[in-house]
């Protein structure tokens, strides 16, 4: 067998002794936080006796002993089954997919403009560092960064949304306005232009540092003296001898991002309406819906393995120097 | 401009909007000449998102709100919270006050086509809400017979008298459920919840969980003519600031409740398209309150208590906290439901008979300055909440009392308030248009029950107010509960087993376009059959 394949298999076995340890884990974790579903309901219900509280419990199998529903829980969780939602009377697996379009649309696409924007100014101001266009791009990767998310959502909203009037704040769709086709597309596309740009402002501003930082060590090394006396041309000494050698960073970075892309933002979500995984775990949260909650960990945690696999692969293939080794 | 003649102002704003409330078609002039057509497609805030929207199982505020229109109770109140013909066309009282019997509406259906009849009543009343509707199976108890004389008679023959027997009837505390459908079925299991059936004027057409709920015309409506409005979408905008932006906006034409933050709603009055009211929420009465465990130390001492309701400004905590909403609460009963008694001790705000008081009951200046130290268990209901919570440590700051705040989410805050573990916590609570059924059961010692939400769970026990109540919930003749209810409210403003802070109200927004949205007590809960669109 080919060592990479090897490489593979025994991350792939390791991996799923991760993930059961980490299951059973989460399972005592939100078991910890005090109260239960059946007391939030009766906390929005308003009125509640006895019996609806008790009745709520044995309907979540919540009067079962903790060890019992850590046996059913993981016992589903080896089949693959992620549960019911009682709360929302619905399997869990559905409430995932059902959420999974609009988290993706707006993650992946925040993250693939980040990375790609961010590494282009990143290395614009480091080949330019000391210059006005490097203090600007600092200046601006700053803010960005050190500036609350939904903050920045908020104020985009207001010049965007409310005074200029060119974008639609909330949700994923026009409600009710029946387009089909391209319109219906492009009515979707408008409605993510606000929130992707929020979340991919943040990214962003961490890859230009990033990619900056590491610039700067490697664009003096004996190597690019060496490729810039044999005359090369400007560009390609950047892309194939500096950049090359500088991203390693940025991978490791991207890769752990990556890995977290699927869980949504909270915040991005909750200020712009989207039906999306963060707020599904939010309110999953507050509203003690284990099951949910345990999926959408689990889920998460499953990515984040395969993730972190990919990455090691992608850094022996961006420098060769670095083996995989089992 | 000085608190009084803001709030002399503030009165007369109230008094002219309930003025024009009063009758819908002079609220805006243009209205008058325009028929009622039929048309237009109206948005309203959701918040949270329900869980589900079938309101025999599920009686949260926005389900109520939502399932309101697609579920319809016997009856309906007016503001005054005399009973309103709904499904029910008639009814009788006996005069025994024990045997009530209703006039069903003859042409009502089910949005499936099946007809609605006294089997569908009988049905919900005996069987389904029995088992999962809390304040339902309440009073549903006290019947011994529920029966169908024909198939558009019902009588319900009481055990013994119940007062608020005739208020508990609108959609939220009693929604009449398909028998075709539930009968025979595990309720919560039944997948019909999926698509819910009422007898509503608009039908279930489409959840998209997390972002919005459609519901349409019911064509086969049972009042000829109505409902005037093609849709209704019901939209979930979970973040409180965009909430007010949609509003701004005009993404959406109505919120209610808590959805505006209170410091937003002085900014969105100014607004020119929408309008708001704190009409319709009579049947809810919200009162608000600290909650005083009065089993801890220094807690089970009544003056210290009575010396915290004289340490607390409750002016200033509508002016300044809740922005001019609600009134100062002087006991137990809100003001404008039944049976309010004016005539009980009265607690201004006057540090110095708080210190008094606290004096008195033995708790000297230390040499920090500090009497005694509580705990606060801020609820976690929204950033209003929180301000309060800053307010009240201030306050009691003053008098020499040191006030630890401390934070939860509502889950962990219903599982310690429900078991005892807090020293004070705020709360509110419906008082659903009579005292029967929505105040005795905070302060009766039969209602101390661990592990239950929204009981006494204070801890507060006086045999005298266990009798008043307790006698006064058995007849129907309104000036003897009158004097009972009287005689119970001074015991209890005595005796301060909460420190009541306001009669709550809540802000409505609707967009002016829209006409006949809150025309009873239970406001946007109703079915909206009458609500329509002035087309510009």
């Amino acid at each position: 067998m080919p060592r990479i394949a090897v490489f593979i298999s025994q991350r792939l076995v390791k991996a799923v002794f991760v993930v059961l340890a980490i299951a059973v884990f989460n399972f005592f974790l939100v078991h910890a936080a005090p109260g239960d579903p059946a007391a939030v309901m009766a906390g929005e219900a308003g009125a509640a006796d006895a019996k609806f509280v008790e009745q709520l419990r044995q309907q979540f199998g919540l009067d079962r002993p903790l060890y019992e529903q850590l046996g059913t829980y993981m016992g589903k969780v080896v089949q693959a089954d992620l549960g019911y939602s009682y709360r929302q009377q619905r399997p869990v697996f559905d409430l995932l997919m059902d959420r999974l379009p609009v988290t993706l649309s707006l993650t992946l696409t925040s993250f693939v403009l980040a990375l790609i924007g961010g590494v282009a100014l990143g290395t614009l101001a480091a080949m330019r560092a000391g210059t006005w266009s490097d203090t600007a791009i600092t200046v601006v990767g700053l803010t960005a960064y050190a500036t609350p998310i939904f903050w920045i959502g908020l104020m985009l909203i207001l010049l965007f949304s409310v005074n200029l009037g060119w974008l639609p704040a909330f949700g994923t769709e026009s409600i009710g306005a029946g387009y089909t086709g391209w319109a219906a597309l492009m009515d979707r596309v408008e409605h993510l232009v606000l929130p992707v740009v929020t979340l991919g402002l943040f990214y962003m501003a961490v890859y230009t540092r990033l990619t900056r930082a590491s610039i700067l060590e490697v664009r003096d090394m004996d190597f690019v003296k060496t490729a810039r006396a044999k005359g090369l041309p400007e560009w390609r000494i950047v892309s194939v001898h500096i950049l090359r050698n500088a991203i390693l960073p940025v991978i490791t970075v991207a890769g752990f991002q990556a890995g977290h892309l699927i869980g949504g933002s909270i915040l991005i979500e909750t200020v712009f309406a989207l039906p999306g995984i963060g707020r599904l775990a939010f309110e999953a949260v507050l509203q003690r819906d284990y099951q949910v909650l345990l999926g959408i960990f689990l889920l998460t945690s499953v990515v984040v393995v395969i993730f972190n696999l990919l990455t090691d692969l992608i850094y022996s293939l961006v420098d060769p120097r670095i083996e995989v080794a089992p | 401009m000085s608190n009084r003649l803001r709030y002399i102002r503030q009165s007369l704003t109230a008094a002219a909007l309930a003025a024009a409330l009063a009758t819908p078609a002079l609220l805006s002039a243009p209205s008058v000449a325009v028929a009622q057509e039929r048309g237009g497609t109206m948005n309203i805030i959701v918040q949270p998102e329900p869980p589900l929207l079938v309101l025999g199982l599920n009686q949260q505020g926005p389900t109520q709100t939502v399932a309101g229109k697609i579920y319809q109770g016997l009856l309906t109140y007016d503001f005054n919270l005399k009973p309103q013909p709904e499904l029910a066309e008639s009814w009788e009282v006996s005069p025994d006050g024990k045997v009530y019997t209703f006039k069903l509406v003859k042409n009502a259906k089910w949005h499936d086509g099946k007809p609605f009849t006294a089997a569908d009543v009988v049905f919900s009343t005996s069987k389904m809400l029995m088992e999962t509707h809390p304040r339902a199976r309440a009073v549903f108890a006290k019947c011994e017979k529920i029966e169908a004389l024909d198939d558009y008679t019902v009588r319900f023959t009481l055990k013994e008298p119940f007062g608020p027997f005739l208020q508990s009837f609108e959609v939220s505390s009693a929604p009449i459920m398909p028998k075709h459908i539930y009968d025979g079925s595990d309720y919560k299991a039944n997948p019909a919840n999926a698509t819910p059936i009422g007898t509503g004027p608009f039908k279930f057409k489409e959840w998209v969980k997390g972002s919005y709920i459609h519901l349409v015309r019911n064509d086969e409506y049972w009042k000829a003519g109505k409902p005037y409005l093609d849709d209704i979408y019901f939209r979930v905008i979970p973040d409180a600031a965009s909430r007010s932006v949609a509003v701004e906006q005009g993404t959406v034409q109505q919120t209610q409740f808590n959805d505006i933050e209170t410091f937003d709603v002085p900014r969105l009055k100014q607004l020119p398209n929408v309008e708001m009211t704190t009409k319709g929420y009579e049947f809810f009465a919200p009162l608000s309150w600290i909650e005083i465990n009065t089993r801890n130390k220094p807690l089970d001492d009544k003056r210290f208590r009575q010396a915290m309701m004289h340490a607390i400004d409750r002016k200033f905590i509508r002016d300044k906290i809740w922005f001019g909403l609600g009134r100062p609460a002087t006991g137990p009963v809100n003001s404008v439901t039944r049976f309010y008694e004016p005539g009980v001790k009265k607690y201004d705000f006057d540090p110095k008979k708080a210190e008094a008081l606290l004096e008195e009951a033995g708790y000297k200046k230390g040499s920090d300055g500090t009497r005694a130290k509580v705990k606060l268990l801020v609820m976690p209901y929204g950033e209003t909440w929180t301000r309060l919570g800053e307010y009240i440590k201030q306050a009691m700051k003053r008098v020499g009392v040191d006030v630890t705040l401390e934070t939860t989410d509502s889950a962990g805050w219903v599982n310690r308030v429900s078991n005892w573990d807090y020293d004070l916590t705020f709360n509110f609570v419906y008082q659903y248009g009579d005292p029967a059924l929505g105040v005795s059961r905070t302060y009766v010692s039969d209602n101390i029950r661990k592990g239950v939400m929204f009981s006494n769970t204070m801890g507060y026990a006086n045999p005298e107010v266990d009798r008043l109540f307790a006698q006064a919930a058995q007849t129907n003749k309104d000036e003897e509960r009158q004097q009972l209810y009287s005689a119970a409210q001074k015991i209890l403003v005595e005796d301060v087993p909460v420190a009541w802070l306001l009669e709550m109200e809540f802000p409505t927004f609707v967009d002016k376009r829209f006409k006949n949205a809150i025309t009873t007590a239970i406001g946007v809960n109703e079915s909206y059959d009458s609500v329509y669109m002035v087309k510009k």
